[in-house]
This record gives C-alpha cells, structure tokens and sequence, in this order.
C-alpha cells in the first residue's frame, strides 16, 4: 500500500522551545509549515527548565555581550565555536526583549525592567566576579516561555500535528534532505511530510542515563533518525551533569537556588565549594562543581546514612525569598526529596542533565557535514536547533541559562536560514520511490518479532552501562569495557519485542522506537568518550588528570578538535574547532579557573 | 499491592472494562506514576500519557480513587488500596488512560490565549511594576491539565459551550496582564450565558488542581468586572 504524503514548505519536528520559535518565525513568513510533536506542545520538556535565560541586558548592573561571550567560551572550555558563541551572546538581549513582547511573564524589578538572578560561570569583566544575567520567572522560566511560544503560535496559526512521532530522515540518493516519515499515534498511520526544507528541534537524549533531570520523552530521536541517515553526530562525549538532582529521584534543582545565596555543605557542614573554586564558590561552572561534588562523596564526606550525596542548603534565605523567587523548588523538595527546604537542607547528587552534542550545524541553524575536503558542507534542505543541534556553543560544558538563549537564538537564525532557502529552492525535490519502505520495514520488525528482547530490559541495561561506565569520572578502563558492553546491548535492541500489537495508540510501539534512538546515541556517547584522551569540560578521565605541560588534563596540541560519529562502523572523524569570532577578537585557550 | 484500571482498546474491545492488577513494588517507587510504569513494564499493553514525571508536563491527568490528579505527584503511601483507576471523566476515551482533548483545547484557544497589544513594541522590554506582575502570580502557572474541568459538572454537560475553568482562568490571565489592551473584547467574548455563566461556583475545580490554582476566584473576578461593566 503506497503512503500518504502531504507537502509543506517546511517541516518542523519538535514543538519545544526551538521548535516553537523557528515555526513562528515561518509562520509569520506566510509559508505553510506543519509542526510535528510527540506530545502537545505545552509537554515539551522545556517546559520544566527553571533557572532562566541568559542575556547582558544590563538591568541589575553593567553588563555586556562580550563578557557573557568570554564567560561561555571559558565555559565551554575552548571547544565551542567562536562564531556562534558571539552571535548568540550579541543577539540574546533581543531575542529575550522579543520574548517579552510576545508576553513572557518575567519577573520585574521595581523600575518595571526584566529581574535578573546570578547563575553558574556568569561573570562580570572577564571573570573578575559573578554577575546577574538570568532572566526569570520566578523558578519557572521554562514553563513561561514554552507556553507564552505555543501563546504565540496560536495567534499566528501554525498547523500542528500533535502526537505524530517522526520515524526516519528522508533523503535523496544525492543526500539531499525531503522531509520526514512519521506515525499517527492515535491511528497508528503512517504518513511522509515531504518538504522543501526540514527542522529537527528535537530536544535532549538524558535519558541514556540511569539517573537523569530529563523527561521520559527525551530520547534523541533526531539523533536516531540524523544518524541512521548517514549524518555524523557531533561531541557526543560531553554530557553535562548537574550539580543537584534530587538524590533518589533525580528531578532538578535550579542553579538558581544557588544564584539566590543557597551553598553545598559535605557532612561536617564545610562549604567546600570554596576550596575547589576560590572565586565563584557554589556558581562555578557545572562541570567544576559537580567533580567537585563527586569528589567529596568519593572520599566519604557526603551526608546521609550511606555518605553519598551533597546538602543544598537554603533556608537562611528566609521563606519569603523562597516563596516569591522559588516556589517551584519548595514544592519539589516536599514532594520528592521530603524535606520543607525552608528549614532543612535537601539532599542532591550530580545527575545527567543536558546534551552539549548533537547534529552539527552552523550558527545559521544549517547542517554541515565533512565532505571532499570541506569539513562543513551544507546538506541541502536539513536543519537543526535547541539541544539537539550542535553549532557548538556549549563546547565541552554548556552554562546554565544558555539554553534557552540557544533555543530561542538558534530556533530564530535557522528559521530564518530556511526562509531564504524557500525562496531560492521553490519546488519540492521528487521523492525517491521507495521513500518510507525503510520506516515501514521498521515497524513490521517490531510487529512480527517472535522470541525477541523485552525492552524495559534493553533499556535498563543501557541506563546501568552508561552510568557505570561513562558518569561523571570516567575510567579508561571502564571506557574500553564500556565500548564492549554498549555495542552488545545495541545488538538486543535490533531484536525488540513487544505483546502489544493495537493500532491505536499503542505506547509499547513508540516506546520501543524510542529505545532504538536511544541506543544510538549511547553508543555514539560511549565511543567518543573512549576515543577522547584528555579531560575538559565534562569529559573527565582519570588517566589524563594535571600532567606537565596540560592544565587540569586538557590537551590542546591533539584535542582541540570536535568529535564526528558515523553509525556506519562507528567510524570516528574530527573536525577543528572555529576559534575565529565574527566580529570581535579570538579568546585564546587558557588555564581554567573559577 | 492492588490496582484497578480502566481498560478500552476500541480494536478489539467492544466497551470499556476493569482490569485488576497484583503487583510488588520496589522501594524506588514512591509516586504513582512510578507503580503504573511497574505495571506497564509487565503488561505493555497498559497505555497512559506521561513524560516529565514531575507535575509541570500536565500529561498524566487521571481520576485515582474517584478524584483527578497527577500520577506523577500523587504518593502511593496516600493511597487507598485497591486503586482504582479511570481516564479523566467526561471527554471520549481513545484508549486506556487516554483521552480526547480536543474540546479541552478549543476552549482554551477560544478565549484568545495570547497578549494583545497593538502599540509597535518599544526597543526595550515593556515596563511593567512588581505589582502589576504580581497580579499573574496563580494564573500564568496552568499546566493545562485538564483536570479542574474534567471535574467540573457544568463543563460535562456542555463541553462544547461552557469555557471551562482552565479556559476561564487564562482568560483572566490576560485580562489581568497590564500589558494586554483587549479587556473590552475578552470580556465581550465571554458575555454569553454559557461561555462563563455556566460556573455555578461548584468549586470542584479549586479542589482537585495539582498546581494549588484557583480558577474559580479568577472567574469570580471575571464576573465582577462584568457586572462593573453593565452599570
Ligand atoms: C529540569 C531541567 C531544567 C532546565 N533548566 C534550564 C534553565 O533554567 N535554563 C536553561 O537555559 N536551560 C535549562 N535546561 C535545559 C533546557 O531546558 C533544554 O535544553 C531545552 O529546553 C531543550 O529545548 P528543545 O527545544 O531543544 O527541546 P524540547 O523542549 O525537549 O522539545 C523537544 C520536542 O521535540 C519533540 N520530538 C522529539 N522527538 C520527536 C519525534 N520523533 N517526532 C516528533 N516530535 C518529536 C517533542 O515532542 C518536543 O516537542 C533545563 C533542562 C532540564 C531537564
Ligand atoms: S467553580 Fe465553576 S468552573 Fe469550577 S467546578 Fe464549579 S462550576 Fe466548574
Ligand atoms: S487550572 Fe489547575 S487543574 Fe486546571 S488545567 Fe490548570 S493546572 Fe490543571
Ligand atoms: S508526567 Fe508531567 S505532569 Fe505528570
């Protein structure tokens, strides 16, 4: 039976935060776009982001695009590229100011500006001391600003196609890129999008992890689907751990707890942040205070009856700071850490967090792959935003706030990119003839098979391989075993099973399907992490710690290079990091310190 | 420990029926949601919307032990056993756990969920006092849910005409947000004895919110201004 195809100027899969922003900046373009969403747009897991979006407006004191530039290149310790770091960093306030318009409920201060918090690695004048740069509202930013974007795609009449999940990548035998397959999950249909031009907004891959801050949605599936087409996937080693999860239950804790005044104490009640980071303390970046976190349990002075986790301490705020700038916290802390934190501290852990990989692209949101000698050759009509792209300008450790100054920047500049694109491409490419016989023989598979692995089971061992193997310290011998264990356990997922066999809505189906992505950027995480000997950002291997001549174990003469993965043969390739900013001056690599 | 579940599967079932489930939870299983995933982890069939596991998606409405709520938030030592549990009432079940929003979400995007102003926007951000911020506190946090208006009987009987709370309490939202120049046409749009006037103050609404939201005060305050409006 042929499928159904409908035709769109542009496809758009992902209706979070860069999803929501690219789609009404097409919509208002006056082009016919479809937005496709595994969940109703309101349930992307931007929703839950708490701490804030970064940008120099300057409303609590000076501040500047070129300090939250250094601060971001610092942060991403040498690996993000200088060109998209300064465009974020110089477009941020405008993109915030635009949020504002479409009416964002951000907090305020009393001369009726934008309130901003401090946050980790922020600073003022080049590191000299912290700064307040994130725009709030209250310990809800997300949940503001996905709902006032969905607000605004509402006004602006953009067609969704609410839970549809997008199975493959559809492309040319020239590797030019025509849209999407995807299922209806409410029928079971499937149907191909084809485009002219094509978003992934996808979002994270946490869920790789047996301890995660993420939805139970975020698994990668444009990473899958980028991958399974032939498309390299970029720096997949750097996963950023949060400082505080809330031990047990792994559900966040802002940063901005701490950007309010709250400390970590070790069980004899030390703030031992300030031996690690002198300076910035408790708001040094992610990276430095989770190892730092990681350090004090690994050497028996975490709290708690079994030493292993950290206190967040907070209650000297006083309950109306609390109540008024972190109301979501206090609720979060009763409900999954049991303890009222305006008189106890709560008890957390560094759990995984955020993706700084992802498909690689420029900073115009365009996906550029290496080909006949040009490391960054466009793929015609394929785009990437939000977490699941990699432009890269969270480098190896990505600041908080910076993502959703990412999604909304990135999310605008691709949108933008494909406009143009529109433009001068104006038909639709045909589709090749057996377009969608591979999403098809997919779900077959997963239909017929008899005899097949149970997919909790496949899930879980990966969850257990990537946190033992490849957490916060990594082990190069862990590493190796690692590479075994993971390329084993994606053997099991080509075999899946599942016992319901319901066209209407039927979860196990998308649940499995959702695995098969998740195995590959596990696999590409895991690769890359082995391959990669030296430490930066949240890369930290044991066996390239301070060593003469390489600060804090970071190589530049050999490593100051991103990581390509191909899923065919697992082949590894590198690419150079773009030290040239657009306009101002390169930010030479130096030692890191906080 | 003891479950009741709804069950329909309009492949193969003819209506809906209950299903009862025996299961041993581990000690890491501390909310609902945590038991249901246990459960589905035996019997894949068992379909149910979830994702942030954490109360801020709003995906995992359900009715648990006559009451709607969020699985995810909803601790199971609170519980009653055996548990029974049912899809929101009174909007059309697709399957399972699972139903059909769709009413749901036309009265919300009816009532024009967007800030409307017409000024050409400034080069900097629109001033706005922490006052008159604060009047958006317990509005703009709305989950969308649906679980105040799947418990409100007015909205069972005319999902089709009657706002609904949620629906209601972002109509106020924008109403009360100084930055929106349409409170004339907001409150024309709801001037219509269904749209608002439906709301008997039942309160069923303010009962069950997960988010502690009280949309039966902002349509109070609505309604307020309406009579304001007449005289
Ligand atoms: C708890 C938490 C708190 C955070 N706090 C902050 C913060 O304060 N500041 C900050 O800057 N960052 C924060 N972050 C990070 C930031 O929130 C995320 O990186 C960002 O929201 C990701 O947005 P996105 O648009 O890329 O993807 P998401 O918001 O995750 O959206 C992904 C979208 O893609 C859709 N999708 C996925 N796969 C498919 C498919 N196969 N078919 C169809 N649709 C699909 C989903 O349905 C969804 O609509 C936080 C993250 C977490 C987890
Ligand atoms: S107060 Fe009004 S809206 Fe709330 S449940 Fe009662 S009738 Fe429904
Ligand atoms: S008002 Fe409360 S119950 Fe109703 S939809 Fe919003 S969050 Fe859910
Ligand atoms: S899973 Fe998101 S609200 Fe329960």
């Amino acid at each position: 039976m042929a499928i159904p195809v409908r035709k769109y100027d542009a496809v758009v899969v992902g209706a979070g935060g860069s999803g929501l922003r690219a789609a009404l900046q097409l919509s208002n373009a006056g082009l016919k776009v479809a937005v496709l969403s595994k969940v109703f747009p309101t349930r992307s897991h931007t929703v839950a982001a708490q701490g804030g979006v970064g940008a120099s407006l300057g409303n609590m004191g000076e501040d500047n695009w070129h300090w939250h530039m250094y601060d971001t290149i610092k942060g991403s310790d040498w690996l993000g590229d200088q060109d998209a770091i300064e465009f974020m960093c110089r477009t941020a306030p405008e993109a915030v100011i635009e949020l504002e318009h479409f009416g964002m409920p951000f907090d305020r201060n009393e001369n009726g500006t934008i309130y901003q918090r401090p946050f980790g690695g922020h600073s003022s004048n080049f590191g000299e001391k912290s700064v307040q740069r994130s725009c709030c509202a209250a310990d809800r930013t997300g949940h503001a600003m996905l709902h006032t974007l969905y607000q605004r795609n509402v006004f602006a009449n953009t067609q969704f196609f609410v839970e549809w999940m997008a199975l493959d990548l559809i492309r040319d035998h020239e590797g030019n890129v025509l849209g999407v397959t995807a299922l209806e999950m409410e029928t079971g249909e499937m149907m191909i999008f084809h485009g002219k031009a094509t978003l992934f907004a996808t979002g994270g891959a946490g869920r790789i992890y047996a301890s995660s801050t993420n939805a139970f949605i975020n698994t990668g599936d444009g990473l899958g689907m980028a991958a399974r087409a032939g498309i390299p996937l970029e720096d997949m080693e750097f996963w950023q751990f949060h400082p505080t999860g809330v031990a047990g239950a792994g559900v966040l804790i802002t940063e901005g707890v701490r950007g309010e005044g709250g400390i970590l104490l070790n069980k004899d009640g030390e703030r031992f942040m300030e031996r690690y980071a002198p300076t910035m303390k408790d708001l040094a970046s992610r990276d430095v205070v989770s190892r730092a976190m990681a350090t004090e349990i690994k050497e028996g002075r975490g709290a708690g009856p079994n030493n292993d986790y950290i206190l967040l301490k907070l209650d000297h705020l006083g309950p109306e700071v609390i109540n008024k700038r972190l109301p979501g916290i206090r609720e979060i802390a009763l409900q999954f850490g049991n303890v009222d934190c305006t008189k106890e501290p709560i008890p957390v852990v560094p759990t995984c967090h955020y993706q700084m990989g992802g498909i690689p692209t420029n900073y115009r949101g365009e996906v550029v792959v290496p080909k006949d000698g040009n490391a960054n050759t466009l793929v015609h009509g394929f785009y990437a935003a939000g977490e699941c792209g990699c432009a890269s300008i969270h480098g190896a450790n990505r600041l908080g706030t910076n993502s959703l100054t990412d999604l909304l920047v990135m999310g605008k500049s691709s949108a933008d990119s494909m406009i143009k694109f529109i433009k001068e491409n104006d038909t639709h490419m045909d589709l090749p003839k057996d377009a969608g016989a591979f999403s098809a023989a997919r779900l077959l598979r997963l239909d017929t098979q008899k005899n097949g692995e149970n997919v909790y089971e496949v899930g879980n061992a990966m969850r257990q391989t990537m946190q033992a193997h490849c957490g916060v310290f990594r082990f190069p011998d862990m590493l190796e075993k690692g590479v075994a264990k993971i390329k084993e356990v994606a053997e099991r997922a080509q075999k899946l099973e599942i016992n319901d066999k319901s066209k209407v809505f039927n979860t196990a189906r998308i649940e499995a399907l959702e695995l098969e992505n998740l195995i590959e950027v596990a696999v590409a995480t895991m690769i890359s992490a082995e391959a990669r000997k030296e430490t930066r950002g949240a890369h930290d291997r044991a066996d390239c710690h301070d060593r003469p001549g390489f600060v804090n174990g970071r190589d530049d003469q050999s490593w100051l290079k991103h990581t390509l993965w191909y899923k065919h043969d697992n082949k590894l390739d590198y690419k150079p990091v773009n030290l040239q900013p657009l306009t101002v001056e390169s930010i030479a690599p130096k030692a890191r310190t906080y | 420990m003891k479950f009741i579940i709804e069950r329909y599967d309009p492949d193969q079932d003819q209506k809906p029926y209950f299903k009862e489930y025996d299961i041993q939870l581990e000690p890491s299983d501390r909310m609902l949601l945590d038991a249901l995933i246990r459960i589905k982890s035996i019997d894949d069939t068992l379909a149910l919307r979830r994702s942030c596991r954490e109360g801020i998606c709003g995906s995992d409405a359900m009715n648990i032990n006559g009451k709607n709520g969020l699985a995810c938030i909803t601790k199971i030592v609170d519980l009653k056993e055996p548990v029974k549990l049912r899809p929101l009432p009174g909007l059309p079940i697709i399957r399972d756990l699972i139903v059909d929003m769709t009413q749901f979400f036309k009265q919300y995007h009816s009532i024009k969920p967007f800030v409307i102003n017409n000024d050409p926007p400034p080069e900097k951000e629109r001033l706005q006092s922490p006052e008159e911020r604060l009047e958006l506190d317990g509005l703009y946090e709305c989950i969308l849910c649906a679980c105040c208006s799947t418990s409100c009987p007015s909205f069972w009987w005319n999902p089709d005409k009657f706002v609904g709370p949620a629906g209601l309490l972002a109509a106020y939202r924008f109403i009360a947000d100084s930055r929106d120049q349409a409170v004339n046409e907001r409150l024309d749009n709801l001037e219509d004895p269904y749209r608002l006037f439906r709301c008997h103050t039942i309160m069923n609404c303010v009962d069950v919110c997960p988010k502690g939201l009280n949309p039966s005060l902002a349509i109070g305050k609505i309604k307020e201004m309406m009579v304001r409006r007449g005289v």
